[in-house]
């Protein structure tokens, strides 16, 4: 409560919002070419320089490099399409599963490698644009292996009584065709966004203290530092943590709309 | 000071969402230390549970950011 009946340096504090974008690095028309698309291409970029390397050479001894790569690969495979999806049909998804997940987890690393600092999905639209991919393929899939009869299925549970299938359908409706995509999007927007601003909250921070003359309000910027290292720390672990977890809704969708009629 | 309510509104709300994820992962912890096998068949039900759990909270947290 002293430092805040301190006269303070260069006004108030203003904290990094929403509101607060970077500039456009160039813009054609009305068209911006922003910092989130150029690291998306670079991500792309980076995955397929990474994934050809690795696959280039393929030993029966695996080096370092093809090590890593199959070390990849193999949990895409193993632990969210074989054991989700299952069954023989896993395998046709496993590209789909395996692009989204790499592209999603170095698109969210970003935000832990300084000068970078900043996860392409802090944008909501490439959230939105993600979400929407899934939603399409998931229901084409449904179609695809059910018919047109996928589409009651995935609204009426079997087993519900006639009087509450009224209120049921358009719960399900609801949850299953709107709240979804929404939600499935948001969650992954929601956490880059908010790890961010953390991070950029407390740099924000660091350099207001440190500006201050009063020298006890230059040490307290120390304090603001440890407490930014442990919620970094914590980010880089979510960003890893939101790749996974979007990967894997994406994997209980397909399944759900693979097994329509055993749901 | 100012502000917006909005974003303690958004806090309390958390709450509800914060209590229905950790009610789901301690379930599923519970089954899975009962019943290590069990793991592959709770895994996407865990994780079905959080979706919509947390879709709660990813609600409260656009209309806190919408409704001014």
């Amino acid at each position: 409560m002293i430092a805040l009946t301190l006269p303070l340096e260069g006004g108030p504090f203003t904290p990094p919002s929403v509101e607060s974008h970077l500039p456009a690095l160039f813009s054609i028309g009305s068209f911006e070419f922003t910092k989130q698309m150029l690291l998306v291409l670079l991500s792309v970029a980076l995955i397929s320089w990474f994934f050809i390397a690795a696959a280039r050479k393929g030993q029966l001894v695996p080096g370092k490099l093809q090590f890593l790569g199959e070390m990849g690969y193999g949990f895409v495979r193993n632990s969210v399409a074989k054991d989700i999806i299952g069954g023989k049909d896993f395998v046709k998804f496993v590209p789909f599963l395996f692009a989204i997940f790499f592209f999603i987890l170095v698109n969210n690393i970003y935000g832990a490698i300084p000068i970078l600092q900043l996860p392409s999905f802090s944008h909501v639209g490439g959230a939105y644009f993600m979400a929407a991919m899934v939603f399409v393929t998931w229901i084409a899939v449904g179609i695809k292996r059910n018919g047109i009869r996928y589409l009651k299925l995935a609204v009426v549970p079997s087993g519900v009584p006639l009087p509450l299938l009224f209120l049921v359908v358009p719960i399900e409706i609801i949850s299953n065709f709107i709240v979804r995509p929404m939600t499935h999007s948001l969650r992954l927007f929601a956490t880059m966004l908010a790890g961010h601003l953390i991070v950029m909250l407390a740099g924000e921070g660091i350099r207001f203290l440190v500006e201050q003359d009063n020298v006890a309000l230059k040490g307290v910027s120390l304090l603001v530092l440890i407490g930014a290292i442990a919620m970094y720390a914590l980010e880089a672990l979510i960003m890893v943590l939101q790749a996974y977890v979007f990967v894997l809704l994406t994997a209980i969708y397909i399944e759900g709309a693979l097994h329509a009629d055993s749901h | 000071m100012h502000g917006s309510m909005n974003l303690v509104g958004y806090g309390l709300s958390a709450i509800g969402g914060a209590i229905g994820v950790g009610l789901v992962f301690a379930a599923y912890i519970n089954g899975v230390a009962r019943q290590p096998e069990a793991q592959r068949v709770l895994q996407p039900i865990a994780f079905l549970g959080l979706a919509l759990t947390e879709a709660l909270a990813i609600l409260g947290l656009v209309f806190a950011f919408v409704i001014q």
